[in-house]
Parts: structure tokens; C-alpha cells; sequence
């Protein structure tokens, strides 16, 4: 674990030494809202953004990827990316997301398109300057962070205290040139960023503990709110496309021109979308809209925590909140209206 | 911080070449292919299912039909539906297909099921699924008792392995009961949906190992005909059709509450789906 405390120009000079070197994709501004992007400079990299429109997830599940090469008359071959990059400006929710993504897709089955790509980033997380709209990582318990990033950022009024706890990390530090070992005081202003962040973060308070939302989940399947709540959805897969949890694809085959070889390529799918669970010869199995949206909703605090150690799967971004047009996705109003109805027990 | 090496790992999704060595069509919509695997033969279990891929048009998820113990090759029965089917079906002898598998980690009983009587409850291409096991258990006939077959389709187009019913309903301690949803001048059988053919078997039920495939809206009607018998629903094992995409788990397409179809079955204990409002 190497320390680090870096003024705002040292940060800057060493941003700009990592972007002369290789891919660096930082937060950038998009209109009056954030994004990330390759960063050509260290002058388009904005530390103090809200939530980004896109989460990361992007970068290891691309919407759109091939995963086979293949000739019409045989041969298959898979098709992997594994160029180094480094992934700048990641908030503590995203990275506890990209996380739980590693679990599932290293697990059972292991999935080297995604492994190859998690193996060939480099992630610099940054604490939370400004909290967005929606927000509720506090809730969630995934406001701060203690691991699972290579870099760490916390900007403390005077600088940025830097921690590097991987060996890439470490390698991607050696680069920065300036700093100075923090001191005790420095430490201390970073453990009141934590503090303040595990309070603040929190548009939205849920009222429970989140490793309560499974057993809560666990009467709540005929419950009337999924109904009265769906009634309203557009099916669009907004909540979907927006998650930092969300990974359902489908995989279709597109065949160039020539017609002698194409490519099986992955595609984000979403479960709220219709025709999810069609099959050939037309039975859809999760048809009403309903069953849809109580299934996103059980995915994110049952289905898959299940999967992943009890982990939650909702890591309170705040991002579907702000993309639901008939406002019905904010997974907290969801949980406390059931907590309100059906008590704890 | 991702620890995981991936360059010792194969690509989940990457299909093996395999090459048509039989092929005939069983009616008008059903064709039976058997497949060898160029690398060579697979272990499998009875009621694992591969992805058979045609490249430029995908893939789809498809029991395998022929049981592990008869034999060369891999029997696949495919009903012609969708895009992927339909090239499956233009598919000649010599001909590659790529193919994945064998997948599923829910599979027939075929050791718990030793030395029970076992009834198969077939609903028209639900035979396909079941018969790997009815074959396995035919190739391992002294370690079963009775086996009764009960196979119910919709009309007479519908009608499948005709052949394979009769030869098998000629054997010692097997009995096939065929019934046609509709009647039809040229049948002479009985008439009526599956489950009218339950009170006639002739095993104890309720001591029987229950085997059920068919289409979705068959599950319940069996799942409620048998419910006049005490059947323990250990002892039922119905085999779920879902959208098995990528049919490793990851998709999430075949998801059936918490289970996936693929990796969890597609072969369940109605014990299993106790707490699965979503399975039938």
C-alpha cells in the first residue's frame, strides 16, 4: 500500500503523464451533466463530478461486442480485447458494482471477454465531492469504500490524498512525480470525508438495513405494489440500461456483406423489456408487465445477492431514479412502501 | 483488483465443430440429426442439453435425445419454430454444425431411479427431452422396474417415433399409452388430453418415479392429476423449457425466479420449485 498526498497541479501532471502513456477514460463533462470518455488532456477530467450518466460498466460489458469471429461454411474463433487502460474517477457505488459484476462473471462459468477486460483495466476511485440528485450509496452502505479499487482519491481541502493498494496500482503511481508522505492530520481529514460521505449520500433514507431487503422480499411477491406501480411503466429498459448491476444480453449473429463471415456479437438486453423470456414458437414466460418489473426488483435484493455472498445488487447510484419517466423505479420508495405495509419480522 | 487469470480459461462461448452423420425428418415438423463431435465423443447425463449453432444465425438450446450408454454420436430432435430450427433443418449428412455443450447441472434421476418403476409423462415434443433417459433406462433394463409411457399428442400430424414407441412397448415390463387430443377417422386409440391417461396405468403411482415434459400449459394439469395420487414430490421431475441464451448462466434470459434454467436444471424436482411461483 503506498500513501500519497498530491496537490491539484501534481495531480494534474501526473493525469496528463498517464494519458501520454496509454488509454486513460476519465469523468468528463457532457452538457450540464458527466460522463466518461477518453481523456485527451487532464483539463477535461472532472474529479468533482455528480454521477455520471453512463455507469462503468460499459468498459468491461460493452453494449455492443463481438464475442466470436466466425466463416459461414465453419470455424469459430473467439474474439477477446485485452488493451490496457486505465478507468479514472470511479465513485465508491460504481466500484462496488464493477466488483460484484467480477463475482458473477468469474464464477461458474468464467467469462474471459469480461475477465480479459477486468484484467487489462487499471481503476482509480474517487470519493464523493458532490453528491448527485438521487443518490442513496449511504443507504446502501456503498458510499465509501475500503477495497476493491487499484487508486484511491480523497480530495481533503488541500489536496488529494492518494492510495494505490494493488500492484497495478502501485506501478501506476511510480509515474507520479511530486507529493509528500500525508500526515497524521491528513489521514484524520480523510477519515471525516468517509464519515461525512457514509451520512450524506442519501437522497432517499431506506428504512432498513439492506441485508434485511431479502427476507423482506421473501412476503412480499403477491403484494399489490408491483401491480399498482407497473401499472404506469413504459416498459422501456431505461432502469435497465442505466443500472451499474445490470448485465443481461442477448447474442446475435450479424454476417457481413460478403456473406462468408461474420461475427456472434453480445448485446445489452434488459428484463423489463417485452419479449425477454420469448421463445421460439411465441410463449413469452414473464409476460405482464408487472411480473417484469417485481422481477428487476427481486434480481437486485434477492436473486442475485444469492448469488454473490448477500451482497445487494442495487448500490444506490440513484441513476434509475432519474431516468424512470413515470417515476416508479426508485428502488428505496419501492422497499419502504413494503417496509411500511408489511413491518419488520 | 481482479485476481483471475483468464489465460488458462476456454471461451464459454465458443462452440466445438461437429459433423451431421444421420438425418431424416419424423414428420412434417420434427427432424431427428445425429451429430458426431469432431474432437470426439462427450460424456453426458441423461437430460443435458446443448447449444447447436449455425453460424450467421445463431444458436438454440436443445436436449439431447440420445442416451450415453447407445452409443456414437449425439441425437438431437428438433421441431421446426424459429430461424435457428429452420436452418437445423436444411442441415445434410456431412454437413458441420458447431455445438456446445453438454450443459445443465439438472439431469434425469437415473441412479435414484434404480430399482422404482418409473412412469414418463410425454406431451407431444415433450418425448424428445425424455427420451435419453427412457433409452438409458431401456440399455440398463435390469436396474429399473416397470416403465410406463404415456404419450399424448395433438392430432395425428403431430404423431412422433412411432416406430421407437411401438418397438419399445414390445418389450418385457413396458407399457406406451398413446392419446390424440382430437379424434381422428384413422385412429383407433384413445382420445383425450395426457392426464386422462393417468387413472390407467398400470404401476402404483404413488411408488413411481414421475418424469413430466410437454408444453407450458400441460405442467399444472399434470401437477393437479396427480395430486389425486400421494405422490411425493421428490419423486417428480419435470423438465422446463426457458430462453437458455447463452445457457451458462450469465444471460439471464432463462431465469425462473431465483433459478436458471440452464444452470439449475433444466430438469427440476417439483420439491425444488416449491417456492418458484414462476416455474409452471
Amino acid at each position: 500500500m503506498t500513501l500519497l498526498k498530491l496537490n491539484k497541479n501534481q495531480l494534474n501532471r501526473w493525469v496528463e503523464e498517464l494519458i501520454s502513456r496509454q488509454l486513460v477514460i476519465g469523468v468528463q463533462a457532457k452538457g450540464d451533466k458527466f460522463d466518461f470518455a477518453p481523456l485527451q488532456s487532464w483539463r477535461q477530467l472532472r474529479l468533482d463530478y455528480d454521477v455520471t450518466l453512463q455507469p462503468p460498466k460499459q468498459f468491461f460489458l460493452p453494449p455492443r461486442e463481438p464475442l466470436l469471429s466466425f466463416a459461414v461454411n465453419g470455424g469459430y474463433g473467439s474474439v477477446l480485447d485485452g488493451q490496457p487502460f486505465v478507468l479514472f474517477g470511479l465513485h465508491p457505488y460504481d466500484l462496488v458494482a464493477i466488483n460484484q459484476l467480477d463475482l458473477i462473471f468469474g464464477q461458474d462459468n468464467p467469462d474471459i471477454h469480461y475477465l480479459k477486460r477486468r484484467d487489462a483495466a487499471t481503476i482509480v476511485a474517487v470519493d464523493v465531492m458532490r453528491p448527485s440528485k438521487h443518490v442513496f450509496a449511504s443507504s446502501m452502505g456503498t458510499a465509501v469504500v475500503e477495497k476493491g479499487f487499484d487508486v484511491l482519491l480523497t480530495w481533503i481541502d488541500d489536496g488529494y490524498l492518494v492510495e494505490a493498494q494493488t500492484e497495478k496500482g502501485n506501478a501506476l503511481l511510480s509515474s507520479c512525480r511530486g507529493g509528500i508522505a500525508p500526515t497524521q492530520q491528513d489521514l484524520a481529514n480523510r477519515q471525516k470525508v468517509w464519515e461525512h460521505n457514509r451520512k450524506h449520500l442519501n437522497a432517499y433514507q431506506l428504512k432498513c438495513d439492506p441485508a434485511y431487503l431479502p427476507k423482506l422480499l421473501e412476503r412480499a411477491y403477491d403484494h399489490p405494489i408491483w401491480e399498482q406501480r407497473a401499472k404506469t411503466c413504459f416498459s422501456c429498459g431505461s432502469c435497465n440500461l442505466v443500472c451499474p448491476t445490470c448485465y443481461c444480453f442477448d447474442v446475435r449473429d450479424v454476417v457481413a456483406l460478403d456473406l462468408d463471415k461474420g461475427q456472434r456479437q453480445r448485446c445489452w438486453d434488459g428484463c423489463l423489456l417485452d419479449g425477454f423470456t420469448k421463445v421460439a414458437g411465441g410463449h413469452e414466460f414473464r409476460k405482464a408487465r408487472a411480473d417484469r418489473f417485481r422481477h428487476r426488483l427481486y434480481r437486485k435484493a434477492k436473486y442475485v445477492p444469492a448469488k454473490i455472498g448477500g451482497q445487494i445488487a442495487c448500490v444506490g447510484c440513484g441513476r434509475c431514479v432519474g431516468a424512470c419517466l413515470p417515476d416508479i423505479a426508485n428502488p428505496v420508495a419501492v422497499f419502504n412502501e413494503l417496509l411500511d405495509q408489511l413491518g419488520i419480522s | 483488483m481482479c485476481q483471475c487469470s483468464t489465460v488458462d480459461k476456454k471461451d464459454i462461448y465458443l462452440p466445438e465443430p461437429a459433423t451431421v452423420v444421420e438425418a431424416r425428418m419424423l414428420n412434417k415438423t420434427e427432424r431427428y440429426l445425429r451429430v458426431k463431435i469432431d474432437s470426439g465423443q462427450w460424456d453426458y447425463v441423461p437430460g443435458q442439453f446443448v447449444e447447436v449453432s449455425i453460424a450467421g444465425t445463431g444458436e438454440a438450446p436443445l436436449t439431447i435425445a440420445s442416451s450415453p450408454s447407445s452409443g456414437d454420436g449425439l441425437e438431437i430432435i428438433v421441431r421446426r419454430v424459429g430461424n435457428v430450427t429452420n436452418a437445423i433443418h436444411r442441415l445434410q449428412v456431412g454437413q458441420k454444425l458447431g455445438i456446445r455443450g453438454p450443459l445443465g447441472r439438472g439431469v434425469y434421476p437415473v441412479e435414484q431411479a434404480k430399482g422404482r418403476d418409473i412412469l414418463f409423462i410425454c406431451g407431444g415434443i415433450g418425448l424428445v427431452p425424455q427420451r435419453s433417459f427412457i433409452k438409458y433406462v431401456l440399455d440398463h433394463r435390469s436396474d429399473y422396474r416397470k416403465v410406463v409411457i404415456l404419450q399424448g399428442v395433438r392430432d395425428m400430424e403431430q404423431r412422433l417415433l412411432e416406430d421407437e414407441l411401438s418397438a419399445w412397448s414390445s418389450m418385457p415390463d413396458v407399457v406406451v399409452m398413446e392419446t390424440l387430443d382430437r379424434p381422428d377417422p384413422r385412429w383407433s386409440g384413445h382420445v383425450g388430453v395426457v392426464t386422462t391417461l393417468i387413472p390407467k396405468v398400470p404401476i402404483d403411482i404413488e411408488r413411481a418415479v414421475i418424469s413430466v415434459c410437454g408444453p407450458p400449459v400441460m405442467y399444472k394439469f399434470v401437477l393437479m392429476a396427480l395430486r389425486e395420487y400421494k405422490v411425493s414430490h421428490d419423486d417428480v421431475y419435470l423438465n422446463l423449457e426457458r430462453k437458455m441464451k447463452c445457457g451458462v448462466g450469465k444471460c439471464g434470459h432463462c431465469q425462473i425466479n431465483h433459478l436458471y434454467c440452464c444452470m439449475d436444471g433444466p430438469v427440476f424436482r417439483y420439491s425444488q420449485l416449491a417456492v418458484v411461483p414462476e416455474a409452471i
